[in-house]
């Protein structure tokens, strides 16, 4: 997986609530065993005037000038603002790959679902969470700044604004923030508690022979 | 790992489940049931072969195509070639690494959250995961049962666990006697209404109360199933006798002096008295009345007697602009009385309402009746081979296509219309499903979500009418 310590980047503010992974990548692209090439077909519905197809090449699609993303301003934006339960409803891991693929690095939003938030961990993704007030600042700031870009520390846990007129601090599970801070590869380290599962194994398999 | 006096029932199973705690509280935890599907399944295949891994315990795995498949003729197989391919890259897995599929001919394919249940591959007091969030169904039957990505199928593929932190532990408790006519998808929708989409964000639920002990285990399936829908990836409901007998001679419980051994401590899977929860939602299902969604999430739900709502009353701002896009969407006025809403199409199926009570229910229904003029398509996808059966055993099949609907093949179908089963931009849909995301059913399609009972009438109507005045 990929590390990720500090990232400096351009942020692209999605001002709506519940943004559910039907969204963030529709139904029909979902049929690809390829884990790679989403980006494209990130936000599908709303980004392009047509309806997309799965290997389709997009870049003669008609674009929906009213949508954030092909704004000329947020070209090249690496962290989506977003708002509330960001990521809801399927489990699809398709949607991080497509905010990966298209190159966000940050989402930040006053919360997530858990799945999509969980999913994104492993896709080297950050997915920070902020307080209403100051995801409001941010959306505020964002509008009123071109350009308006964030350096976001895992590390330090921080987020600065710019010319370091602000810190925003944020919270993230101690655990989580080491493996992506090394780019650690989760299935590796648990066959690493390989005996401990084993041992396990063989208890339940006395309490719960049904089980096995 | 003895219970802990005022434990939950999510804590006592979340502790059974713990093979190695972290002094962060990052769990290591088993998974005893794998279900797989063909959409969250390749690219984790793809994973072990890349890192040449093998499937940790492989028995513990079960795949079924659910997604992708045709609900016309089996025999023609699948036409779109990207589907196809999908289809067939799970039996390529499958079969690469011994793992045990139900085929798209098979008379038990079905839905993986109907089919678990039915073959009693989910048991109470097991841990079952599957890569799609509708896994919270199987919490029906005690299970610790939750959706996960496909990072996490490669991972319990290869590991046979989960790396996760404990939920908080939310009740809710539905109180009083459903009233006729409202339905366990009524009292799931109510909830997520009450609470919003991410009101339980965080949260595992335990859902009780005398209205859940009276459901039952397909109602309970059902609630259990709306559950990701209010924001938390699990709920459950404790074991009683409604769940043993359920589960009793299903092909793959256990049987004689084992099954005796499983119910003495399948019998222990309720919350402790005096459990403490950290939150308690709690609802009068006498209050509870016939719902129907009117927006594009399932929080955006009201009454059958009730109105489209005007984004003026809306006092936050972001939430006023998701009420008037959802309403553009949709394509309503604010202030349009459900009832005055017009369907074109109807959809029963679904992981949340295609088992045979579901079934029963509509077909009782539509029974002696037609389907009204302007409905272009309502079709009935029974939840399973076996869910299909037993509907055509009792004449079922006949009733619907008697009155005007198309009687399909199982599997999720016009739920997320990954299959040829999609709405046509505009098209306004009926639907027994779990979700009225844009898009959902078909780009530009308009879901409302509604019991069987009531998709049923509004076939018969061609707009949404209260079902209660028809018990």
């Amino acid at each position: 997986m990929e590390q990720f310590t500090v990232h400096k980047g351009l942020v692209v503010p999605l001002d709506r609530g519940n943004v559910d992974t039907d969204a963030i990548v529709p139904k029909q692209f979902l049929k690809s065993i390829r884990r790679a090439g989403f980006g494209v077909n990130l936000f599908d519905a709303w980004r392009y005037l047509d309806i997309g197809e799965p290997d389709r090449d997009c870049s003669g699609r008609p674009l929906n000038p009213d949508f954030v993303l092909n704004q000329p301003r947020y070209q090249g934006a690496s962290i989506l603002l977003a708002r509330e339960n960001f990521g809801c409803g399927s489990s699809r891991e398709h949607a991080p790959w497509a905010l990966a693929d298209f190159g966000i690095r940050v989402l930040i939003a006053p919360s997530f679902a858990e799945i999509f938030y969980n999913n994104c961990f492993k896709n080297g993704l950050l997915p920070v969470v902020l307080a209403d007030h100051e995801v409001d600042a941010l959306f505020t700031a964002c509008a009123a700044t071109p350009g308006f870009s964030l350096k976001v520390d895992l590390r330090a846990q921080t987020i600065t604004w710019p010319g370091e007129a602000r810190v925003s601090r944020f919270e993230v599970d101690p655990a989580r923030k080491d493996r992506l801070l090394h780019g650690l590869d989760d299935i590796a380290l648990t066959i690493g508690h390989a005996d401990k599962i084993r041992a396990y194994e063989a208890w339940r398999r006395k309490e719960e022979d049904w089980v096995f | 790992m003895a219970d802990t006096p005022g434990d939950t029932l999510y804590d006592k199973l979340w502790a059974r489940h713990a093979v190695h705690v972290e002094d962060d509280g990052t769990t290591l935890l088993y998974v005893d049931r794998h279900l797989l599907n063909e959409v969250m399944s390749p690219q984790a295949f793809e994973g072990l072969r890349t890192h040449r891994r093998k499937v940790w315990r492989i028995a513990s795995n079960l795949a079924v195509a659910d997604h992708n498949i045709p609900t016309t003729d089996r025999a023609a197989g699948i036409d779109d070639p990207v589907s196809r391919l999908q289809v067939e890259t799970l039996t390529k897995n499958c079969g690469e690494f011994g793992i045990d599929e139900i085929g798209m001919t098979d008379q038990r394919q079905g839905i993986v959250h109907v089919i678990g249940p039915e073959q009693g591959v989910t048991l109470p007091g097991l841990s079952v995961v599957c890569g799609d969030s509708h896994t919270s169904t199987h919490g029906a039957f005690a299970c610790l049962a939750f959706g996960i990505g496909t990072s996490e199928v490669e991972h319990v593929l290869a590991t046979q666990c989960l790396l996760g932190k404990k939920s908080k532990n939310l009740l809710v408790r539905y109180d009083g006697v459903l009233p006729p006519g409202v339905t366990a998808k009524d009292m799931a929708l109510a909830m997520i209404g009450k609470i919003g989409t991410a009101g339980a964000t965080g949260y595992a639920i335990e859902y009780a109360g005398a209205a859940v002990t009276a459901l039952s285990m397909e109602g309970r399936m059902t609630l259990c199933n709306m559950t990701v829908e209010a924001g938390a990836r699990c709920g459950m409901i404790a074991v009683d006798d409604k769940t043993l007998a359920y589960l009793d001679g299903r092909p793959e419980a256990p049987r004689g002096a084992q099954w005796e051994r499983a119910v003495a401590y399948w019998r222990t899977l309720a919350s402790a008295p005096g459990a403490v929860f950290d939150a308690t939602v709690t609802i009068d299902v006498a209050t509870i009345k016939p719902q129907v969604t009117w927006g594009t999430s399932p929080e955006m739900v009201t009454t059958v007697d009730g109105v489209v709502p005007d984004p003026a009353h809306e006092p936050d701002p972001t939430r006023r602009a998701g009420i008037v896009h959802a309403l553009s969407y949709m394509g309503l006025a604010p202030g349009t009385r459900i009832t005055d809403i017009h369907v074109d199409v109807v959809f029963i199926g679904s992981c949340t309402n295609s088992r045979i009570e579901d079934l029963r229910a509509a077909a009782a229904i539509v029974r002696g009746r037609q389907v009204a003029h302007n409905v272009q398509l309502a079709m009935v996808v029974p939840g399973s081979g076996l869910v299909k059966q037993q509907a055509e055993k009792e004449g079922l099949d006949i009733v619907f296509r008697q009155a005007g609907f198309e009687w399909r093949e199982p599997g999720c179908s016009m739920c997320l219309g990954m299959n040829a089963d999609q709405l046509q931009p505009g098209q306004r849909a009926a639907s027994t499903s779990n979700r009225n995301f844009e898009g959902r059913q078909g780009a530009g399609g308009r879901t409302h979500l509604v019991s069987p009972e009531m998709a049923a009438a509004a076939a018969v109507m061609g707009h949404f009418v209260d079902i209660r005045e028809w018990c």
